[in-house]
């Protein structure tokens, strides 16, 4: 129909009407620079430059501005991510009951470090200063989920799970 | 129904009481009322599937008009989860599953025998030694509900302020408590509040840190996921007393649930008038945002704080100007911590007397830690400032696993320090934890025993500051990173006697000339670790003599 060709995103990309979205929303005020990264991490997973080159002109802000701001805060992710995340907690409570160890464990199955994505872009793994549920010490979020008092073996056995279904799709 | 009908306008001091009646009234009509520990430990230890299972067994057995199911706030016990508590009996549960919650509800809501293998005593000191402030409605009100929190004398200390206080009095009220900053380095609250009251601008702000960047510290995550209203009041509480009218609370990324609960509340709060314009039919606006953060710990200090509140990198500027006369937007800022902010419904309540006479004279009130670690309970505990450490340990904590020994507690994260065994019966306030070279910080306390290697605990921090350092200024940038090699080098065995003393030197370097906070603390947690574990230290150096065979060195690590 052409009434929703009209509708259509310049870009060509709808993704892009949910920003703009957002970015009305704030007023296209650069000081909510922060909050609008945030929703476009979520619509696009991750921040590429073209992405924010389109945020930088939306909110009349230096391309510098933009980057400093997504290149300083940790949250935000400049590549795009795996199909699985591990993210690790690595803060003092989960540091003193043995993180360090599981870090090496799967590092070792994975073949890549914490903050990198493995070569066949299964699984990402990340490290977290520290998710707040200390009580349960040793911690990871894989996929969204906390599984609390880790141990190096259940740790690997996930890694592995993910790895095997993705090779039982590709197969 | 008086808000809901009303539909955002203000409500008047009599709706709120008759709010307050009608969910005590409805809250009576069941004899049993099930609560869920709805924080973030709980919820990942599997709690939904144990609601639901309970809900089948309720709806089975015929007992929905007996008994409600809730969730609530942080029972506690986050190690032993998920919990259940059963309100009127006091009976808490810890470690139910599926088959535990049926049996909960045939046994003792049918039947009302308790169900003794998974029954936690409340007689334990960790419950009786606590004091319950800032906590006090954990595992009494639903954590979503604003009627609950209303019920449980919720937004009563806002009417009271803006009905019967001037601002003045309200300020005068806190300092009368005694209250002091509760994010670490526990500065006067009413001082800082009176600073910004009397500062001359068109628009004044309130900010609530919820930046709990501290790894190990998970009480202010408990209290805006259990009790996120009484964070609101008390900022709302803080706009009349210093006349701002809009306040920003700047929450962690990686508390997803605490901001869903954040946003409800305040979604709630809107409804019934009590953000919003004249509330409580006066002429006092107040509204509040959320701003998320991104992950970097240094937005954890206030200046970076509320630079990135405005969208920037979060780095810290030079004070003064303090943020009470210069801060977002170059207006003057009131900041504070959750558990600050939590504390003052209370105050406004019960009046100033009532805070000033719990703690210590100069440490008012009480401290909420989250004790975790080497630790036979690990949990959220609020303990009255004074107490020693010993009882918060091995009293409340129940000492290290069985086979271990205590070696050090940790607090104040990578700002704080390790407290070892001969301090353990000094008592925990701000003044007494400084004699020791650490800091109540925002109150994280890990727990080490004989296993942990002190100075690779010194290396965690100082990687962590390393990581975290923002850059702007030179001392904690190059600082940071060559006090973590020399730390490396230790624990291989490469050091010197000549690099330890170097290290000591830098530390005392990096912790004078730093720009901010985060610099001016990172090296406390080696210096602390070498005032109290310097064999530690020490013994690697001789093993690296021994190893590398270099007769100089030996000279010198004999002279330490």
């Amino acid at each position: 129909m052409p009434q929703t060709e009209q509708k259509k995103h310049p870009s060509g990309d709808n993704r892009f009407k949910l920003l703009d979205r957002a970015i009305t929303k704030h007023h296209a005020s650069g000081d909510a620079l922060i909050e609008i990264l945030h929703v476009a991490q979520g619509i696009f997973g991750f921040l590429e430059n073209d992405l924010m080159i389109y945020i930088a002109n939306a909110l009349k802000l230096p391309l510098s501005r933009v980057y400093g701001v997504a290149t300083f805060y940790h949250f935000f992710r400049l590549k795009p991510q795996g199909e699985h995340t591990f993210v690790l907690c690595t803060g003092t409570a989960c540091y003193v009951k043995g993180a360090n160890e599981i870090q090496k464990t799967i590092e070792h199955q994975c073949g890549c470090k914490f903050g990198e994505t493995t070569k066949d872009n299964t699984v990402s793994l990340i490290s977290a200063r520290c998710v707040g549920s200390c009580g349960l010490a040793p911690v990871a979020v894989l996929d969204d989920q906390v599984a609390g008092k880790l141990t190096k073996d259940e740790a690997n056995k996930r890694i592995k799970q993910w790895q095997e279904a993705k090779k039982e799709v590709a197969a | 129904m008086a808000g809901s009908e009303k539909g955002g306008s203000s409500m008047t001091v009599e709706e709120l009481r008759d709010l307050a009646e009608k969910e005590q009234t409805r809250q009576s009509q069941f004899e049993y009322r099930i609560l869920f520990c709805s924080s973030a430990g709980c919820v990942s230890s599997g709690c939904d599937v144990v609601k639901q299972e309970m809900r089948k067994a309720i709806d089975e057995l015929g007992f929905s008009k007996k008994c409600e199911m809730l969730g609530t706030g942080c029972l506690g016990l986050c190690g032993e989860g998920p919990l259940v508590y059963v309100h009127p009996d006091a009976i808490l549960y810890q470690r139910v599953d599926g088959a535990i919650a049926r049996r909960i509800v045939g046994e003792h809501i049918g039947k009302g025998m308790k169900v003794i293998e998974n029954c936690v005593d409340l007689n334990d000191p960790f419950f009786a030694s606590q004091k319950r402030i800032v906590l006090e409605n954990m595992g009494k009100i639903n954590a979503e509900s604003i009627e609950e929190y209303i019920a449980a004398e919720g937004y009563e200390a806002l009417s009271r302020a803006l009905s019967e206080m001037s601002p003045e009095e309200v300020i005068s009220e806190i300092r009368k408590a005694g209250l002091r900053g509760r994010g670490g380095a526990g500065y006067p609250t009413g001082l800082k509040w009176d600073i910004v009251r009397k500062g001359v601008a068109d628009q004044k702000y309130i900010v609530c840190n919820a930046d709990e960047g501290d790894p190990g510290a998970f009480m202010d995550r408990s209290v805006l996921e259990g009790d996120p209203h009484r964070v609101l009041e008390g900022m709302a509480i803080a706009g009349y007393a210093v006349g701002a009218n809009q306040g920003f609370i700047y929450a962690r990324a990686e508390y997803p649930l605490a901001i869903e609960r954040l946003k409800t509340a305040i979604k709630q709060a809107e409804k019934y008038g009590l953000l919003g314009n004249r509330i409580f039919e006066s002429q006092f606006n107040f509204r509040i945002d959320i701003r998320i953060g991104a992950g970097a710990f240094v937005c954890g200090e206030e200046t970076a704080l509320l630079r990135s509140v405005m969208g920037r990198r979060g780095r810290p500027k030079v004070r003064p100007p303090y943020p009470s006369e210069k801060g977002l937007w170059d207006k003057p800022t009131v900041i504070n911590n959750v558990e600050t902010y939590a504390n003052v419904a209370p105050i406004i309540r019960n009046g100033s007397a009532w805070f000033a006479g719990i703690g210590t004279t100069k440490s008012a009130g009480t401290k909420v830690f989250a004790l975790a670690g080497k630790i036979n309970r690990t949990g959220l505990v609020e303990v009255p400032m004074g107490i020693p450490l010993r009882k918060i340990i091995f009293d409340i904590g129940g000492g290290t696993p069985e086979g271990t020994e205590f070696k050090a507690a940790q607090t104040g994260g990578p700002s704080g320090g390790c407290i070892p065994k001969e301090h353990l019966d000094l008592p925990v306030d701000y003044e007494s934890l400084q004699t020791v070279g650490s800091i109540m910080g925002s109150g994280g306390m890990i727990v080490m025993d004989n296993t942990s290697d002190m100075v690779d605990v010194a290396k965690y921090f100082m990687e962590f500051c390393m990581d975290e350092s923002c850059g702007k200024c030179v001392p904690c940038r190059v600082g940071t990173k060559h006090i973590h090699t020399l730390l490396e080098r230790i624990t291989k065995g490469e050091a010197t006697g000549e690099d330890f003393e170097l290290l000591k030197e830098l530390c005392m370097m990096v912790k004078e000339t730093s720009l901010c906070g985060l610099g001016q603390s990172a090296p406390n947690p080696v210096l602390s670790t070498i005032r109290f574990f310097k064999e530690e230290y020490t013994s690697k150096l001789k093993a690296a003599t021994e190893y590398s065979g270099d007769g100089h060195t030996n000279v010198v690590a004999k002279e330490l």
